[in-house]
């Protein structure tokens, strides 16, 4: 398989240097005190300050529509038949809700998703999603057997934590705007030439045997990023064909970014 | 090569983050295994090579090869272990308390390693490494500061060491006296034995000048 060729990087040019030297001193806050940031405020929604968790109230999802790692976790939670509510925090808008002093407090390291669940608060998708493996452990989203799990496992970390991480928001606004789409692909086109050799000894159906597991709730949403970031799938015949088996899931469609609450009107199935 | 089923092997750099938590988790395992060193600079970087993508083909290290499978993908490859070698513990039993371990560990292999790895650094250029690497682990270590102030006791979470994330940033020259409780965990990690056998500076690929 010709493997496509990562751009190479030429450094930051003077001006984004410039750029991002000021973004590491406002941004590179202490523990102590948070950037002063306009509190969130969601009207029609609740406020994570009023919400105690609780063993009489459903789970609590802090969740972003296009967010590939709150996907996962609505995934998971539809697969489960967990009822939740969603609290959405947009990343984008007043200067992005993540950064406001209440959900820093909820997580601090500023990202969707999280999940209060069973009076804990949860955040790192996978840890989330292992959570719910524990204590509602039908239908199952790792196998049984160890080495099978371990595939999952190495499947699932790859993608969240070799090849998001790198194109997320936050990395992507320090790259800046004139490199932002190379610097995602790159990482996306890394990642896949390896997904897509791996896959190839351990996918059935899908990406390990024929059971739907928590790689293919990894899976599914970084194919989503690839296309937002015009990445050419073509090259990973694998890979689309099992996100597209896996599209047509019913726990895929309900969740899927284009059908939820905080889903802008223009983006809506 | 047979794929470690006699004698596990594991593919490593001394320096490696990544490789080190492994190499952690086989010690306090009490686990023998074969080293193969992967020196990420030399030759352009070992991890590049035709026989070593076909083992990773992330290309990065570590990958274990055990029981007749190879796993990368570090945290992939101690929950493995976990499973098939469950003494002493590396996570708790407690479901909640996992989540924790669990939130932890992510966070430092998701959210701060990959964005000061090498490759990464090589992307962003040379003059610019530092500051990138520093914003990486200060943002993390400002979440994590938090986070470990109601999760830790001795050690990360309560008082059994757990999934080892230890890390050593002094190399990026992060000032961690702004981090109390990361440090003073991180202190009393150090002196067990089993960050210390598997300590960068004791490694079989360590170079003469940076050896303990």
């Amino acid at each position: 398989m010709r493997e496509p060729k990562i751009k190479e990087g030429r450094g930051l040019s003077k001006v984004m240097q410039s750029w991002f030297l000021h973004q590491v001193q406002t941004r590179c806050q202490l523990p102590a005190r948070s950037t002063t940031q306009t509190t969130a405020s969601q009207p029609g929604h609740a406020l994570w300050g009023d919400t105690k968790p609780g063993p009489s109230r459903s789970p609590i999802l802090y969740s972003y529509f296009r967010s590939s790692c709150s996907w996962r976790v609505r995934i998971a939670l539809a697969l489960k038949g967990i009822d939740y509510e969603t609290v959405p925090i947009n990343l984008i808008k007043d200067g992005g809700q993540q950064f406001s002093k209440d959900f820093q407090a909820l997580n601090p390291m500023k990202q969707v998703p999280a999940l209060k669940i069973d009076g804990i608060t949860i955040h790192q998708s996978l840890a989330i999603i292992e959570y719910l493996e524990e204590t509602r452990p039908t239908p199952r989203l790792l196998p049984q057997d160890p080495k099978k799990r371990a595939s999952v496992r190495m499947i699932s970390d790859l993608i969240a934590g070799g090849i998001q991480p790198l194109q997320n928001l936050s990395v992507l606004k320090q790259v800046g705007e004139e490199f932002q789409l190379t610097w995602a692909q790159n990482a996306i086109i890394s990642g896949f030439n390896a997904l897509e050799q791996i896959l190839q000894s351990t996918a059935g159906t899908y990406c390990v045997g024929d059971e739907v597991t928590m790689a293919d709730l990894c899976l599914v949403p970084q194919v989503a990023n690839a296309e937002r970031f015009k990445v050419d799938c073509t090259p990973y015949p694998t890979i689309s064909s099992i996100n597209k088996r896996l599209l047509v899931l019913e726990a895929f469609q309900v969740t899927h970014p284009c059908r939820q609450p905080d889903t802008p009107t223009e983006l809506r199935a | 090569v047979e794929a470690g089923f006699h004698h596990p092997i594991l593919y490593s750099y001394f320096r490696s983050s990544c490789s080190w938590r492994v190499r952690i988790a086989l010690a306090l395992k009490g686990i023998d295994y074969e080293t193969v060193p992967i020196n990420l600079i030399k030759d352009g970087g070992q991890q590049f090579s035709k026989d070593f993508q076909a083992l990773n083909p992330m290309k990065q290290v570590p990958a274990l090869k055990i029981d007749g499978i190879t796993i990368h993908q570090s945290l992939a490859i101690i929950e493995y272990l976990e499973e098939t070698r469950p003494t002493p513990r590396l996570l708790p039993q407690d479901p909640k308390k996992r989540a924790s371990v669990r939130m932890i560990s992510d966070l430092i292999a998701g959210g701060i390693q990959p964005l000061q790895n090498l490759s990464v650094l090589k992307q962003v250029g040379e003059e610019f490494q530092l500051t990138w690497a520093q914003n990486a682990i200060i943002s993390g270590f400002n979440a994590l500061e938090q986070i470990l102030q109601s999760t830790a006791g001795t050690y990360c979470v309560g008082d059994e060491v757990s999934c080892p994330q230890v890390f050593l940033y002094y190399r990026f020259k992060v000032d961690c006296t702004l981090y109390p409780t990361i440090s003073s965990i991180n202190k009393r990690l150090l002196v067990l034995e089993a960050f210390q056998v598997t300590h960068p500076c004791r490694q079989p690929d360590t170079p003469t000048e940076l050896r303990a």
